[in-house]
């Protein structure tokens, strides 16, 4: 009904003439191609022809068990990091949809406001709690509960508690914005009709929000996989991931054919997922 | 990971009656229970947010909580420290650059793919959208393979450029969807009266949107100046940004005077987004934009 209007108001307004179109993409056009697609498709194309034709650097990845460990690690620690942050993002983002006025707002700050501060900036916070002589290590021992310092950076550990806290508002944000699409009307109805609260938030609100929660694991599974910040400040060396390594293969070993075929195969699951659930990542809706 | 979440399909639970409820916890104790999880929640994603600013006023020059004595020094010795300060003016040099090229590029295009007769529409919005999506990581390192030799690692341009390509995208999204929301009738107005589409443009299409793209431009500014994997690839010994420079002290020596950084990093980004959300509740209280 809203295309069919905006379609007449075009046809009166008349559309820009086609050339005037493709004037005003052109420079976009051009920025892309030059900033993106180039600099992509030459890194892709490196781990394919080097200098001839050749699988070998793509092959690498699945022979050597090392790589294959670095990647299922890679899988396994976005797959944590999705559920924890569901499990910590979903009551939140429900108590924020039943808010009004200045608990919405405060809710709403708590949760923005690590959002808009630097992943560099809450990755440092993170070091600074986790360390040998950091804030959790110094509480413990002073409170008696420990006599040695525990080693709790430069573990995975520290990499999902810090990678959930850098990605909690990417899950909060779809869900609380498909929780408060769902009409209040409906809960009241299941209540009338003899379902607990617990009943029905399983049977109406929980369903209803499905898409939301669809939306937010994604991303965070997604933004997860090619986190390279945080995994290589919290991680250390140790702990590498597919991001991580593809940054010490072209800085350390400047090996850019293996780098470029991990960077493919990073690309290929990331552009998959997308395309697989298309329908509830809107984008047009972000920021 | 989806096994947890996929389990009834969103009709199937709509046509079942609601059980008779039974055995659950009573409704204020599962309330209680359910707001006490949600404070511990907010206080784990705000508290490591703000610790850097307890941090960044301690007396020690190593980490000590709580922290001792309250001092400014290390913000003097980040305010006096010419390589801090050389990376903090090419940060905001290249986030100034980066938000005019995005938003004159942005705005550009949007208009392009929203009012205009372009082949090939869709592909572009795809595309548009794709720096979005592609791992930071694989942008980084695919820039730095083609940056290098042309020697665009370490200077401006090359940062304006990569930048500028890692923000349209929120331009594009924030301006179409202003351009959506505006009217077309007031542009057939202003043409059926007489004005060229430029003249249109200038006068009643442009301050329309402008909240529109004065929040694209702002976003565009921030992205920039947060950005840190691909300014941590094609930063060089000379032109580096405050995010390379954290990334390297952070690496090699822990002193308070990165908390003094970050705290400045986050007051920069924190005015900027309230600046945002202002923009933002300014254009939803503007009736004429909106043709329901």
């Amino acid at each position: 009904m809203a295309d069919a209007t905006a379609a007449t108001d075009r046809s009166l307004v008349g559309q820009l003439s086609r050339p005037a179109s493709l004037a005003l993409a052109l420079p976009l056009v051009l920025l892309l191609g030059f900033a993106f697609v180039v600099p992509v498709a030459k890194l892709l194309a490196g781990s394919v022809f080097a200098p001839n034709l050749t699988a070998e650097h793509w092959l690498r990845i699945v022979q050597e068990p090392i790589f294959l460990r670095i990647l299922l690690r890679t899988v396994q620690t976005a797959a944590i990091v999705t559920v924890l942050a569901f499990l910590l993002g979903y009551p939140v983002a429900l108590v924020m949809s039943r808010q009004q006025g200045r608990g919405a707002m405060l809710i709403a700050a708590c949760v923005l406001i690590p959002l808009w501060t630097s992943v560099l900036v809450r990755s440092y916070a993170w070091i600074v709690l986790l360390q040998r002589t950091g804030i959790i290590n110094s509480a413990l021992l002073n409170w008696g509960l420990i006599d040695q310092p525990l080693r709790l950076i430069y573990t995975e550990g520290a990499v999902i508690v810090a990678m959930t806290h850098v990605l909690l508002p990417y899950m909060i944000l779809p869900i609380f914005s498909s929780l408060r699409s769902i009409p209040p009307e409906l809960d009241r109805a299941a209540r009338n009709l003899g379902a607990g609260p617990w009943t029905s938030f399983r049977m109406v609100t929980l369903p209803l929000s499905l898409p939301g929660v669809y939306a937010g694991a994604i991303m965070v599974f997604i933004l997860s996989l090619g986190f390279y910040v945080t995994p290589a400040l919290v991680g250390g060396p140790q702990n590498l991931t597919i991001a991580t390594l593809i940054g010490q293969q072209t800085t350390e070993l400047l090996n850019w054919p293996f780098a470029g075929a991990l960077a493919g195969l990073l690309l290929a699951v990331t552009l998959g997922l997308v395309a697989v659930f298309r329908r509830v990542l809107s984008f047009g809706k972000a920021g | 990971m989806m096994s947890t979440i996929s389990e009834t399909g969103t009709a199937g639970a709509l046509r079942s009656v609601p059980a008779p409820s039974r055995g659950h916890l009573s409704p204020d104790l599962g309330r209680w229970l359910l707001n006490g999880f949600v404070g511990l929640v907010l206080a784990f994603l705000l508290l490591p947010t703000l610790i850097v600013v307890p941090m960044s006023l301690g007396e020690a020059s190593y980490i000590q909580f709580p922290p001792k004595g309250l001092t400014l020094k290390w913000y003097h010795a980040y305010f006096s420290d010419p390589d801090w300060m050389g990376a903090t003016w090419f940060s905001l040099k290249t986030a100034f650059a980066t938000a005019i090229g995005a938003t004159v590029i942005g705005t550009l295009a949007s208009f392009a793919l929203v009012r205009g007769n372009l082949p090939g529409a869709r592909a572009l919005q795809a595309l548009t959208l794709a720096p979005l999506i592609v791992p930071h990581i694989v942008l980084a390192v695919a820039l730095y393979l083609v940056f290098a030799p042309i020697g665009l690692t370490g200077n401006f341009a090359g940062f304006a450029i990569a930048n500028t390509m890692l923000s349209v995208p929120f331009v594009v999204l924030t301006i179409s969807a202003a351009l959506q929301r505006f009217d077309p009738a007031l542009e057939l107005a202003a043409l059926s009266c007489g004005a060229s589409r430029t003249q249109a443009f200038w006068h009643v299409v442009l301050p329309n949107i402008a909240p529109g793209v004065a929040a694209g431009a702002v976003f565009a500014f921030l992205a920039s100046f947060d950005e840190a994997t691909v300014a941590f690839f094609i930063s060089g010994v000379e032109g580096k940004t405050i995010t390379r420079k954290l990334f390297e002290d952070i690496d090699y020596n822990l002193t308070p005077v990165i908390a003094a950084a970050s705290t400045v990093m986050v007051v920069v980004s924190l005015a900027l987004m309230a600046g945002v959300e202002w923009l933002r509740s300014r254009s939803a209280d503007r009736p004429v934009n909106s043709p329901k």
